[in-house]
């Protein structure tokens, strides 16, 4: 129940483009199409439910204070956290490169859709602070899974309804000044309200 | 009839193309198509109109619905007055007294309303070179019925101006939007000035008067809400609620008719389905949205009462639809033709989602009493996806169908 809760309040509550505006960039950039978008969303479920808990193992056996005990008792003081940022984006890069290779074996014209922002996934801003998050709340592994697939169903929404919006955009009459990032700006301004709806609730 | 004709004629002139105040001409032209039916054709391109209603009439009708609800709630706001300082009990004494108190404070909030509205409106149809439409009439009407009536008339006036420009003029005008624009000034307020559309005290208008021994303004929502913390049945919370100004305040039966304290046009259930009537007769709103909203919000309560972890969720789920604005937001927001869902099965699921959604977010979530603006803004939000996936599930079907 309570890894439900956490699926819930990830997903809603705690939504990384909208209660944290995390990952704006390929959420701004690749929400042109529903299709695409689909595929962005898809990739960064992926990305983020693996990489929370391969860091979050990582962070456990050796970037945690004391968590290189398994090695001998004279490793007790030694603190790695600071390495945790590096640490984290090497786990994401390769976890992309993996995403990459798949998606250009199996699905290349989304791999040309998707173009630079699928490499561009590494340095998601949504995908660290989904593991940096992980870290700092003292996640269960179980937990950790959970949250990062969260934390991706949540961008995943968000993505996928902003390109919804834009698409049916084409039949409106904006002004030349806010075509494209402007009004693109000024939607996601107005979903952040609608998503207000869910903030406060207490899972 | 036939001299105002004459004398519109005799002007247009000097607005169309090379006249003397041809920028005004959309200034003139919506003037003109208020007063008389346009007698222009549609082009051999777009969309082919076989109706004498053009989109005029047809938020003329929005606002005909609206009446009974701005009736009930200028009466309401003297009504609740008098019971909140004690000065007479009974529904009907002291009419003109009520109605006196209540057009004092609610026909200022339409008038700034519809003045800011219209402001901007006309601005931009200028600047922009597109009709004034009559959009801004439903707007201007709907924006006061969802306020309370003590609101600061500036906060009326920034909401609205805020509500026209960013929910709509940036999109291109009427039929544009992405949100519902009276939902996006409802919350707009609600978030920048919480302290003068939430709580106990706003809902009801005291003046300089002292109020009567034991009075609470809360709402129905807010006495069920801690009723459901403090594990007492609600219910029997909501009739014991208030019994200083007359016993059986928040009763079902009350709470239907709308006696209550509340925002100016949302209180009566009765009179939003009277609006409901009307809308789904001269087939302006999409029967479909209302039915499912209602459905919606009695299969969460149920669903809830199947749960009923806390005392809130075992309330009987009828009492949703007759609490706090359900009614008048399923009935004259959510049916928004531009913001709605546009395909048949979506607006099924739409409007379902909009009364669950109130539901949750009423009894889940201690941040907000009424769900119902913020359900509508996230189901806007979703509508184009729920289209999308529809129009996309109808495509397969039939290429199914269709053999090569």
């Amino acid at each position: 129940m309570d890894l439900f809760n956490l699926a819930i309040k990830s997903i809603f509550i705690d939504n990384m483009v909208f209660a944290y505006f995390l990952g704006m960039c390929s959420f701004l950039a690749v929400s042109k199409k529903v299709s695409t978008a689909l595929g962005l969303g898809a990739a960064v479920i992926f990305v983020l439910t693996v990489t929370a808990p391969a860091n979050w193992l990582l962070n456990e056996f050796i970037l945690k204070e004391g968590a290189l005990v398994w090695l001998g008792e004279s490793f007790a003081e030694i603190d790695l956290s600071f390495l945790r940022f590096i640490m984290f984006i090497a786990i994401i890069a390769a976890m992309v490169q993996l995403v990459e290779m798949i998606v250009e074996k199996f699905a290349p014209a989304l791999y040309g859709a998707l173009g630079i922002f699928l490499p561009l996934i590494a340095v998601n801003c949504a995908i660290l602070g989904g593991s940096l998050f992980m870290a700092t709340r003292d996640y269960t592994l179980a937990e950790a899974g959970v949250y990062g697939f969260g934390s991706g169903v949540g961008f995943f929404l968000a993505i996928v309804a902003l390109a919804a919006i834009r698409e049916k955009l084409k039949y409106s009459n904006v002004p030349n000044g806010l075509k494209g990032l402007g009004i693109t700006m000024l939607i996601t301004g107005l979903m952040g309200i609608a998503f207000m709806s869910f903030m406060g609730i207490d899972l | 009839m036939k001299f105002l004709r004459e004398l519109l004629d005799k002007q247009k002139p000097m607005f169309e193309k090379g006249g003397k105040l041809e920028k005004f001409y959309y200034a003139f032209e919506a003037g003109e198509t208020f007063l008389f039916t346009p007698n222009h054709t549609a082009g051999i391109k777009g969309a082919q109109v076989k109706d004498a209603i053009d989109l005029k009439r047809m938020m003329i009708t929005v606002v005909i619905a609206m009446i009974p609800c701005l009736l009930f709630g200028i009466y309401n706001t003297g009504h609740q007055h008098f019971l909140a300082t004690g000065q007479t009990a009974g529904l009907w004494e002291d009419f003109g007294g009520k109605m006196l108190i209540g057009l004092q404070l609610v026909l200022p909030i339409v008038i700034v309303a519809y003045a800011a509205g219209g402001l901007v409106e006309a601005v931009f149809a200028v600047i922009r070179k597109h009709p004034i439409n009559e959009g801004f009439l439903v707007t201007g009407m709907l924006i006061p019925l969802v306020v309370p009536a003590t609101i600061p008339l500036w906060q009326v006036a920034l909401a609205t101006i805020f509500a026209v420009v960013i929910a709509k003029e940036v999109f291109g005008g009427t039929g544009m939007n992405i949100l519902n624009v009276a939902m996006t000034a409802r919350a707009f307020l609600y978030f920048a000035y919480p302290a003068q559309i939430s709580g106990d005290t706003v809902w009801t208008y005291l003046g300089d008067q002292a109020v009567v021994d034991g009075f609470s303004g809360a709402t129905a929502l807010a006495v069920a809400y801690t009723a459901g913390v403090e594990g007492e049945a609600v219910t029997s919370a909501l009739a014991a609620h208030n019994t200083a100004i007359g016993a059986g305040l928040f009763e079902f039966g009350n709470l239907f008719m709308g006696w209550i304290p509340g925002s100016i046009g949302e209180t009566s259930t009765l009179m939003a389905l009277v609006g409901a009537a009307i809308l789904v007769a001269t087939g302006v709103a999409s029967w479909k949205i209302i039915v499912g909203g209602f459905a919606g919000a009695y299969i969460m309560g149920a669903l809830m009462n199947l749960l009923a972890v806390n005392e809130y969720m075992a309330m009987p789920a009828e009492y949703h639809w007759v609490m706090g604005g359900l009614a008048f937001g399923v009935v004259f927001m959510a049916t928004d033709p531009v913001s709605a869902a546009q395909t048949e099965i979506g607006k099924w699921i739409y409007g379902i989602m909009i009364g669950v959604l109130t539901v949750i977010i009423r009894v889940s979530n201690p941040a907000y009493p009424e769900g119902i603006m913020l359900a509508v803004l996230f189901m806007n939000v979703f509508a184009p996806l729920i289209d999308h996936y529809v129009v996309k599930a109808n495509k397969t079907r039939r290429l199914q169908r269709a053999t090569v």
